[in-house]
């Protein structure tokens, strides 16, 4: 194991102020994050009803169109509810409300991920007592996202087969903080000349125990394993 | 581009710190990145430009120490630095992907040089 770090020699008092060269040193020892993890604590405790699913993916995966089926599907068996982060526009909301459930779009202008504290924000146009899963889609964005918890459960990166297999190996994090990675537009495979070896491959490297499904959102086909996932771990998480 | 937030909440804690200990003001800032965490070293640079003005920061210097990313191999049971381009991690013994990450994802703020 190698040490990159390179440490001045600095001697720390009980105070955690020590004297180097004239400047005088302030021990800090803090993460940027601590902020927002302090955020996603309480939303995690909020959140202790129901399951909360974070999902990312690049711009166009079909984040929206996967909730769309899920609500539609799941709708008559549990309550479900969607908070949609986008840059600009309600449109993704908007969709996910025709399809059955509530939903609160965020519009970040800017901010290229959502923080726990926007989500904290949604939250209170929820009434999470009568929740079963709640879905965050993200900013559709594969490396902002991966760094701000939100209080989430699970974590869901997309891939669609348009976007080429190396998609993993180009942006690791996110897929290697994935607990499931959905491969979509399954439909289209074959028209684009997906290589799903490759693929499964890549994944595999970047994120060795992720579970994976392969499906279609405007098909249908393999819905099937990715409902039975959520149904086992709301009910595992209920314990 | 998530680095603004980073800095802003970086100069808020420098402040906070600083107050504490009764400093005038913020000569440097002294943050760890880890090469998994996502931040660029130059666009958190750069955000800091903009975050410290007008705060005790506003003429203090940003020393970034990079990190390499280290993971753990279940099968040989030992550490390695994850040194390719990609970052993924796979043991270069075993030539096994891991999941464990065990540096490299960090992002924080270790001390400050306060006046
Ligand atoms: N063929 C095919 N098209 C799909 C599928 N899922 C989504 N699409 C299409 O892909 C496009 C983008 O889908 P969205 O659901 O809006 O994607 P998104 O990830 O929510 O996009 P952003 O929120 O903008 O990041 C739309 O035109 C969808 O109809 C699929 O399974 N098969
Ligand atoms: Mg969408
Ligand atoms: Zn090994």
């Amino acid at each position: 194991m190698a040490d990159p770090i390179v440490t001045r020699d600095v001697r720390v008092s009980a105070h955690g102020t020590t004297e180097v060269t004239g400047a005088r040193i302030v021990q800090v020892q803090r993460s940027l994050m601590a902020h927002n993890d302090a955020v996603a604590a309480t939303n995690r405790e909020a959140f202790a009803h129901c399951l909360v699913i974070n999902v990312v993916s690049s711009p166009g995966s079909g984040k929206t169109a996967l909730l769309e089926r899920t609500v539609r599907e799941l709708g008559g068996e549990l309550q479900l509810a969607v908070i949609v982060g986008d840059l600009e526009t309600d449109n993704d909301a908007l969709r996910i409300h025709a399809a059955g459930a509530p939903s609160v779009q965020i519009v970040t202008g800017t901010v290229c991920h959502l923080e726990a504290e926007m989500v904290a924000r949604a939250v209170e146009r929820l009434d999470l007592t009568s929740l079963d899963v709640l879905v965050i889609e993200n900013v559709g964005n594969l490396v902002c996202p991966a760094a701000w918890d939100l209080g989430e459960d699970l974590r869901i990166t997309l891939l669609s087969v348009t976007e080429g297999e190396d998609k993993p190996l180009k942006y690791p994090r996110i897929f290697r903080e994935a607990h499931a990675v959905v491969i979509n537009k399954l439909d289209i495979a074959e028209a684009v000349g997906y290589d799903r070896a490759r693929a499964l491959d890549n994944l595999r490297q970047v994120t060795p125990a992720a579970q994976l499904f392969e499906l279609s959102a405007r098909t249908g086909e393999g819905m099937g394993s990715w409902l039975g996932f959520l149904r086992e771990r709301l009910s595992s998480k209920r314990g | 581009m998530h680095e603004f937030s980073l800095a802003v909440s970086m100069v808020e804690l420098a402040q906070a710190a600083a107050r504490r200990e009764g400093a005038e003001r913020i000569e440097a800032i002294h943050v760890e990145i880890g090469a998994l965490s996502g931040v660029v070293p130059e666009a958190l640079e750069f955000a800091f430009l903009g975050a410290r003005e007008g705060t005790m920061a506003a003429a203090a210097r940003l020393e970034i120490t990079y990190r390499q990313g280290v993971a753990f191999c279940d099968a040989c049971q030992t550490e390695f630095v994850i040194d390719n381009r990609f970052g993924i991690a796979v043991c270069p013994t075993c030539e096994v992907p891991s999941a464990e990450l065990r540096e490299g994802r960090e992002m924080h703020v270790s001390h400050l040089e306060v006046a």
